[in-house]
């Protein structure tokens, strides 16, 4: 690993990953280093989702290594948990415990792996939900949540375990219009913070404005990678070029 | 009659609709291990586990619980007497006719708990796994409690089966509700009176059970939707 003055946080070296017959990741390769925003761009099918599970091994690795947090994560003798204690991740339909109320869903993960006491948990549960706005939540269940609310929830729970990586996978895809704004906030001032952040997303907007990296992925692979100014507003490569121009 | 027929066999019938219940507690206590223990096995990610499950349940469900019981009770201590000479190995009709009946609703369990565990998004259980959760854990504290309250209204019916099914029992000769009315019967030779009285104790039994498991239901869903 090259030695920076910012620490490489993810690295992959032509991941490869099949379903089946079909391969969805043909041969990947990236680097991201701590306190970078890397936004995934692409159109559906791209492999992006999969690419983003592949970095918590959410899915199968086929081949090729992926060090996380400088975990092996590839190797079957790594403590996959262990990672993903440090690797949070939030998902497109909230995937909220409608068994747990919004405190519970906080609290659930660090104190069953004793990261912290129930007094610890709960305080810095109510600490993250004040940050996302959502102090006066704490006691409800997730079906008395708006999509906005439960996304920002979500984020919350990730954060409670501290984690140093944060995982997007198309966070507003499943939201009203109107509550795209509260979860992009949440992440940009996330971004702020210096969280190294992996994000997949078809908000051109923030990938401008916050990515420190935009990737473009068709077919498997990456195809194109720069500043948000290089790839959206001078992309080089034909298949970016007629991606951006039906998206935007 | 059917007030002389109450007075005089009323407490003998009370005592077999114990026994019966008796024995569809003890069925149901082990078939709710089993169908534990199975519905997990169907669910587990491995083929062998999928494989054993699948052949439990297929073998049980293609037989008749009648067939499953002489079996158990005739069958298996001939089975033992013969390979181990010397022992005189029984089995009582309580323990074979428990066997039988956790065996038969175990299947139906199994089959209900990898339904309501199936049910249950697999985004939750990602979700769990996300936070550097271990599998076990996951299931416990998220899946099998979502798992649970979409399975009640089946666990509660396939209870209310079992303990219909214990009647099947009275063939191995455990003193239960129907095999003493049998009895009952033919002393009295009022067949009417008796299977009048028999019904409306089922009648009631079952009733009353099913009631209770309405309120438990609403009292697990109170306050979550």
């Amino acid at each position: 690993m090259a030695e920076n003055n910012k620490q490489t946080k993810i690295h992959v070296s032509h991941l490869k990953k099949n379903f089946g017959d079909l391969e969805v990741l043909k041969d990947v390769s990236i680097d991201i280093h701590e306190g970078e925003v890397v936004v995934i761009l692409g159109p559906s099918g791209s492999g992006k989702s999969t690419f983003l599970r592949c970095l918590n091994r959410l899915e199968e690795i086929t081949d090729g290594t992926v060090i996380v947090d400088g975990y092996d994560i590839t190797d079957k003798h790594t403590d996959i948990n262990k990672v993903r204690e440090n690797v949070g991740m939030v998902f497109q339909l909230f995937n909220l415990f409608n068994n747990l109320d919004v405190m519970g869903n906080m609290m659930l993960a660090p104190t069953e792996l004793k990261k912290a006491t129930k007094e610890e948990a709960r305080e810095t549960a109510m600490r993250l939900l004040k940050r996302v706005g959502l102090a006066d939540k704490a006691d409800a269940y997730p079906a008395q949540l708006s999509g906005g609310q439960k996304q920002r929830v979500a984020i919350a729970r990730a954060l409670a375990m501290n984690p140093d990586i944060m995982l997007f996978d198309e966070p507003t895809s499943a939201l009203d219009p109107e509550m795209v704004g509260e979860v992009l906030q949440v992440m940009q001032n996330l971004a702020k913070e210096g969280m190294t952040m992996v994000v997949v997303t078809h908000e051109i907007g923030f990938a401008r404005e916050v990515a420190s990296r935009v990737i473009f992925m068709e077919g498997g692979y990456i195809v194109e990678e720069g500043t948000p100014n290089e790839v959206i507003n001078h992309p080089k490569e034909p298949r970016t070029i007629d991606f951006l121009s039906k998206v935007l | 009659m059917l007030a002389k027929i109450i007075s005089t066999y009323g407490s003998l019938l009370l005592e077999a609709m114990g026994q019966t219940l008796l024995l569809a507690l003890c069925g149901l206590f082990f078939a709710c291990i089993l169908g534990l223990i199975f519905g997990l096995l169907s669910v587990l990610r491995s083929r062998v586990c999928n494989i054993i499950s699948t052949i439990f349940v297929d073998v049980i469900r293609g037989l008749p619980m009648i067939v499953l019981a002489f079996f158990i009770y005739f069958g298996i201590p001939q089975l033992i007497n013969t390979f181990m000479v010397g022992t005189r190995f029984t089995l009582s009709a309580l323990q074979a006719g428990t066997i039988a009946l956790a065996l038969n609703c175990g299947a139906y369990m199994s089959e209900i708990i990898r339904a309501g565990i199936q049910s249950v998004d697999k985004g939750q259980m990602e979700a769990a796994r996300s936070l550097g959760l271990p599998y076990w854990k996951s299931m416990r504290k998220v899946v099998l409690p979502q798992a649970i309250r979409t399975m009640i209204p089946s666990i509660i019916n396939q209870f209310i089966i079992t303990l219909k099914d214990t009647s099947i029992l009275s063939v191995i000769g455990f003193p239960e509700l129907v095999n003493t009315a049998k009895n009952v019967q033919a002393n009295t030779m009022r067949p009417f009176e008796v299977w009048f009285i028999v019904g409306i104790m089922y009648l009631v039994v079952i009733t009353i059970l099913s009631r209770f498991a309405k309120v438990m239901e609403r009292r697990i869903n109170r306050g979550r939707e």
